[in-house]
């Protein structure tokens, strides 16, 4: 198996997204950003919804944190700052998408309703910001990555809501309506991806 | 060790800052909706505003005051008016007030409409000249066991111009975990006295406003209100008027009879008050001073419940029957009513049986 290193640029950013979205799926294999998944993933619409906000985001922000730690974080020797200062950036650039989308789309602004604010506090998008600090990625695949993780996440929400519409009719037992059988079958199609594992290392 | 801790936090202040200001920034530019134009009751009223803040807020910065007691939250439902032209879909804020009828007329909550661009709207006329006020309760007197008289000094703004039969809206602060609510009380007053305003308050068990007035609401506390509202007032004609309250209903009948006084407005009143025994009976000996002073006005106190032996000199019964007892034949008169509906309803039945045309009653419900 080659090494990231060694793949074309294209290559790379392909391979980066394919892995970041199936293999290393960061909802299913790494169980982040699970309560904005078990609030809202009731409907197909809605998930579809916050899962399209949530690949602009992480992807925007999975670059914007790239450049704010290779040009600031690192010649400063800040880098134990970097927690907090992608928290900060994460919190502005959302609040600016929130009123980019108000001006010029009150439709998809009244949507989205409060799933925009609630992304500030979605943990994956931190997530996919600290985890791209441990690769050896440039500019461009760091945003192949984000955008993975993104899509990864999107993918997954919107399997989840699917199969909760089509359970909301069903019997439950009353302990498990709700988040108890939301949480069951996240476990089962967590096993599903994990059949992935492995096929790309990257 | 200091200098890192020193480096961390002037980098983090600044940070913070820069991002803020380019938020603030961004914000003047891009929710720059420019001026609006909001044309109300089909161009009967326009107004220029500043795009950008709710419809709510728009409307209050040019002086109507659309009630609201829950500060623009959506929570209180009380600010709804019609917006036939630019307010966009329906939040989901607003989802659960409106009903399907309410869609269809486009009624919306304004609170929750942006001024984005330029607006249509409807509103009840007698919003233009509504104004929010403020005042400090000057006294709380019990006037019966359940009804108190509450006297408002305004402060801001410090005069209240107001025909005698309006109505306010007094806001309850929160209390115990109760909202705030809006509440509507006929002013007691006379609009001559407009520094201040006076309302009977019947405690209402449980209820949300009655309770915090009662219990709650101290001498020497401010207190806002809105208003005056409502089409409940003396009309222009020279009939004889009969006028039949019950309970807190006696408020806008006192300010029309002192009202008549001040104007000298000489036209024959018969002023039916029905109560359950003496208990009930408030204002009593001002009125019958004014029995005596004007020789247009009688002062008729009916009790229904009141004991058989007791020292009650007045009329007994209901006063749906002591009415057509002393006026069998109402056809050339006029009549003014406040109170329960069930009282209102009753007295609408016998006084149509009495002759009186349907479009000679005048009536104020308080439901």
């Amino acid at each position: 198996m080659t090494a990231i290193q060694d793949m074309s640029l294209f290559t790379s950013i392909i391979v980066i997204f394919i892995s970041a979205a199936f293999t290393d799926n960061i909802l299913l294999a790494r169980f982040l950003g699970m309560c904005s998944c078990l609030g809202v993933s009731k409907k197909v619409d809605t998930s579809m919804g916050l899962g399209a906000a949530v690949i602009f985001v992480t992807a925007s922000t999975a670059a914007l944190n790239f450049l704010v730690y290779q040009y600031i974080l690192i010649p400063f020797h800040l880098e134990f700052l970097r927690l907090i200062t992608f928290i900060i950036v994460i919190a502005a650039f959302v609040q600016l998408i929130e009123m980019i989308i108000e001006r010029f789309s009150p439709a998809l602004y009244n949507a989205l309703g409060i799933f925009l604010p609630l992304i500030t506090v979605n943990c994956a998008i931190l997530g996919i910001s600290l985890f791209m600090l441990n690769k050896p990625y440039g500019f461009w695949q760091t945003f192949a990555f984000g955008l993975g993780g993104g899509f990864g996440w999107f993918l997954a929400i919107t399997l989840i809501g699917g199969i909760r519409e089509k359970i909301r009719e069903e019997a439950l037992p009353n302990g498990l309506a709700g988040p108890g059988i939301t949480l069951i079958i996240i476990g089962i199609m967590s096993l599903a991806f994990v059949g992935f594992s492995g096929m790309i290392k990257i | 060790m200091i200098s890192s801790v020193i480096i961390a936090t002037g980098f983090l202040t600044i940070t913070g800052l820069v991002l803020a200001l380019l938020l603030v920034l961004a914000e003047k530019r891009i929710l720059n909706y420019g001026e609006c134009k909001i044309s109300i009751n089909n161009g009967e009223k326009e107004l220029n505003v500043a795009g950008g803040s709710s419809l709510l807020a728009s409307l209050a910065e040019n002086d109507i005051f659309i009630p609201s007691a829950c500060g623009g939250r959506g929570s209180c439902a009380y600010c709804k008016l019609k917006v036939l032209e630019g307010g966009g879909a329906i939040g989901p804020v607003e989802e659960p007030y409106l009903s399907d009828e309410e869609r269809k007329t486009n009624v919306r909550l304004s609170c929750q409409v942006k001024v984005r661009n330029d607006l249509k709207i409807e509103i009840p006329k007698e919003l233009f000249s509504v104004k929010r006020f403020t005042g400090i309760v000057e006294h709380k007197k019990p006037l019966t066991y359940d009804i108190t008289e509450l006297r408002i000094k305004l402060t801001d703004p410090a005069t209240i111009d107001f025909t005698a039969g309006q109505y306010i809206q007094l806001e309850s602060k929160e209390y115990k975990g109760r909202e705030s609510v809006m509440r509507a009380y006929s002013v007691a007053s006379i609009p001559s006295d407009n520094q201040a305003i006076e309302l009977n308050i019947r405690l209402v068990p449980d209820g949300i406003c009655t309770t915090w007035v009662f219990d709650h609401l101290k001498e020497g506390q401010p207190v806002n209100f809105s208003g005056p509202y409502g089409e409940f007032r003396l009309s222009g004609t020279e009939a004889p008027i009969i006028f039949i309250a019950g309970g807190s209903g006696m408020a806008p009948i006192w300010s029309i009879i002192r009202d008549m006084k001040e104007k000298n407005i000489n036209r024959k009143a018969s002023y039916f008050f029905g109560a359950h025994s003496q208990k009930d009976l408030f204002y009593f000996d001002e009125l019958k001073a004014l029995e005596k002073e004007l020789p247009w006005l009688t002062y008729i106190p009916a009790l229904s419940g009141e004991p058989e032996n007791s020292d009650w000199k007045g009329e007994r019964g209901r006063i749906t029957e002591i009415v057509p007892k002393l006026f069998p034949d109402c056809s050339q008169h006029e009549a003014y009513l406040c109170g329960s509906p069930g009282m209102i309803d009753a007295s609408i039945e016998i006084l149509t049986k009495a002759g009186m045309p349907k479009e000679k009653i005048y009536f104020d419900k308080f439901a």
